[in-house]
């Protein structure tokens, strides 16, 4: 099952494309880093994702194939939004309260536990929490809806280090427990590495990379050598990026997994996640198809 | 996937039910660039070499490790497969993954008197006047000979052996 599908999906705003011609699968079972630049279109992808906002073109479905904002797809899916959204006059106990009969589907028996655990001082007003409490009231109020599906927005931009582990281990505990997807934008590439299996570069509106992390990072290398050789490779390589000194160039290079020998006096290295985030975020026009972008997409199964 | 269901909430949630808990506890680096699925395998290869895990001992239940690290699940799991690939762990289906093996030939008494003897050593060098480096070194040479050494020996007998088959 996929847990996001779209098709040639857009969304304009007055005369601007947030985001056009966008077409996706996103396997469950997955926790999927959506990445790029400010303005790439990541917030108005997952709202259109939850349902939040109608697309202008396009198809998107999730949950297996559920329409968008359906209450089929709504009954699968929790969002937690950028800003984590908290009645801030309202304690924890009363936010606990009014989710609970706000949803069709809420643990409440979970959602105490897990407060509990987490020593959220329940009686506290939510705006009188702390950044790290808040945020953690919100995941768990998400997490206690029981969804197939979990979309978080930049849900570390306002949290302190310790505060972000803690987030992401409750966020990665419910994993190990029930499986839950997880589908999040960030911008801190360095924490993604330890979290996300699954890529989703956006660039301009549209996917520029998307895959598996281990696929991606299997069939990209770094190729280190003398600058003088480095045009050569470059028209005969799939070259990503390129950095070049008076004497040293690097070349990110795409294989496509197949294994080329090395050129003779060049070395070959693994690339990162971050550095192979970064190079495609340099170089927008890397995606220009054929392109990673077809390369490497999951094959879309076609739904009547 | 869904593991060790049975266990919700808590900091140790093995010492709470009165479980035995894995004799190591996990912990990242993110500085070596190694990535994290094979920290774990060499940390567990690193702890059966130093007598930390034995045959029969059980390694962190991947909610354990997730929960303290804040890592995918998928990525314990990976480490654990690998671990199982190369013959040294097991997964026994609900109840956890275990040591099969053992990397270390001396036992964890044995090793602490070859730590002794080593530390002994190093006070010695410390006093000649050696620095860490020229310690590493000295080891270093001193191992790549008494590696030849034996190797030698072991192509002597085998030349032996085939004059003796030939004749």
């Amino acid at each position: 099952m996929n847990v996001i599908e779209s098709i040639g999906l857009g969304k304009r705003y007055g005369n601007t494309w947030a985001l056009h011609d966008c077409t996706l699968a996103i396997p469950e079972g997955h926790v999927a880093a959506l990445v790029g630049p400010n303005g790439a279109g990541k917030t108005t992808l997952l709202n259109l994702a939850v349902g939040l906002t109608a697309q202008t073109a396009g198809i998107v479905t999730v949950l297996g194939g559920k329409p968008a904002g359906s209450s089929a797809a709504l009954d699968g899916i929790a969002f937690v939004a950028q800003d984590m959204p908290l009645y801030q006059n309202l304690s924890g106990a009363d936010m606990l309260h009014l989710t609970r009969n706000l949803n069709r589907r809420f643990d409440a028996g979970y959602a105490k536990d897990r407060l509990g655990d987490l020593d959220i001082p329940l009686e506290r007003k939510a705006g009188k929490m702390s950044g790290g409490q808040q945020a953690q009231l919100a995941l768990t109020l998400a997490l206690a809806r029981r969804p197939q599906l979990l979309v978080l927005d930049e849900p570390m931009a306002m949290l302190d280090p310790l505060a972000r582990h803690d987030f992401m281990a409750t966020v990665m505990t419910a994993i190990a427990d029930d499986g839950v997807s997880v589908l999040l934008s960030s911008h801190v590439l360095a924490e993604l590495e330890r979290v996300a299996d699954y890529l989703v570069l956006l660039s301009g509106g549209s996917v520029q990379v998307a895959g598996e992390v281990d696929d991606l990072l299997s069939c990209h290398r770094v190729l280190t050598g003398p600058a003088a050789e480095a045009g050569e490779y470059i028209k005969r390589l799939n070259v990503v990026y390129v950095r070049r000194g008076e004497a040293q160039a690097h070349l990110l290079v795409r294989t496509n997994g197949t294994t080329e020998p090395v050129p003779p006096g060049w070395e070959a290295h693994p690339v990162s996640l971050e550095e192979l985030t970064l190079a495609y975020m340099r170089d927008p026009a890397a995606a220009a198809l054929p392109g990673p972008a077809r390369a490497v997409v999951q094959p879309m199964e076609v739904r009547n | 996937m869904t593991v060790d269901k049975d266990i919700k909430g808590g900091v140790s949630p093995a010492a709470a039910v009165g479980r035995p808990a894995s004799p190591i506890e996990f912990r990242l680096d993110p500085a070596t660039g190694v990535p994290t699925h094979l920290q774990l395998v060499h940390q567990v290869e690193h702890a059966m070499r130093l007598g930390y895990l034995k045959p029969g001992d059980q390694l962190p239940k991947v909610r354990d490790a997730v929960a303290s690290l804040a890592i995918n699940p998928n990525t314990v799991l990976k480490a654990y497969r690998e671990l199982e690939i190369k013959g040294l762990a097991t997964g026994r289906p609900g109840q956890g993954t275990f040591i099969t093996a053992t990397l270390s030939q001396a036992t964890l008494p044995e090793l602490t008197r070859l730590r002794r003897s080593l530390l002994a050593w190093l006070g010695t060098a410390d006093t000649a006047g050696l620095d860490e480096d020229g310690m590493v070194a000295l080891f270093t040479s001193e191992l790549r000979d008494f590696r030849n050494r034996r190797g030698r020996s072991d192509d002597r007998r085998v030349a032996g052996g085939e004059t003796e088959g030939v004749a």
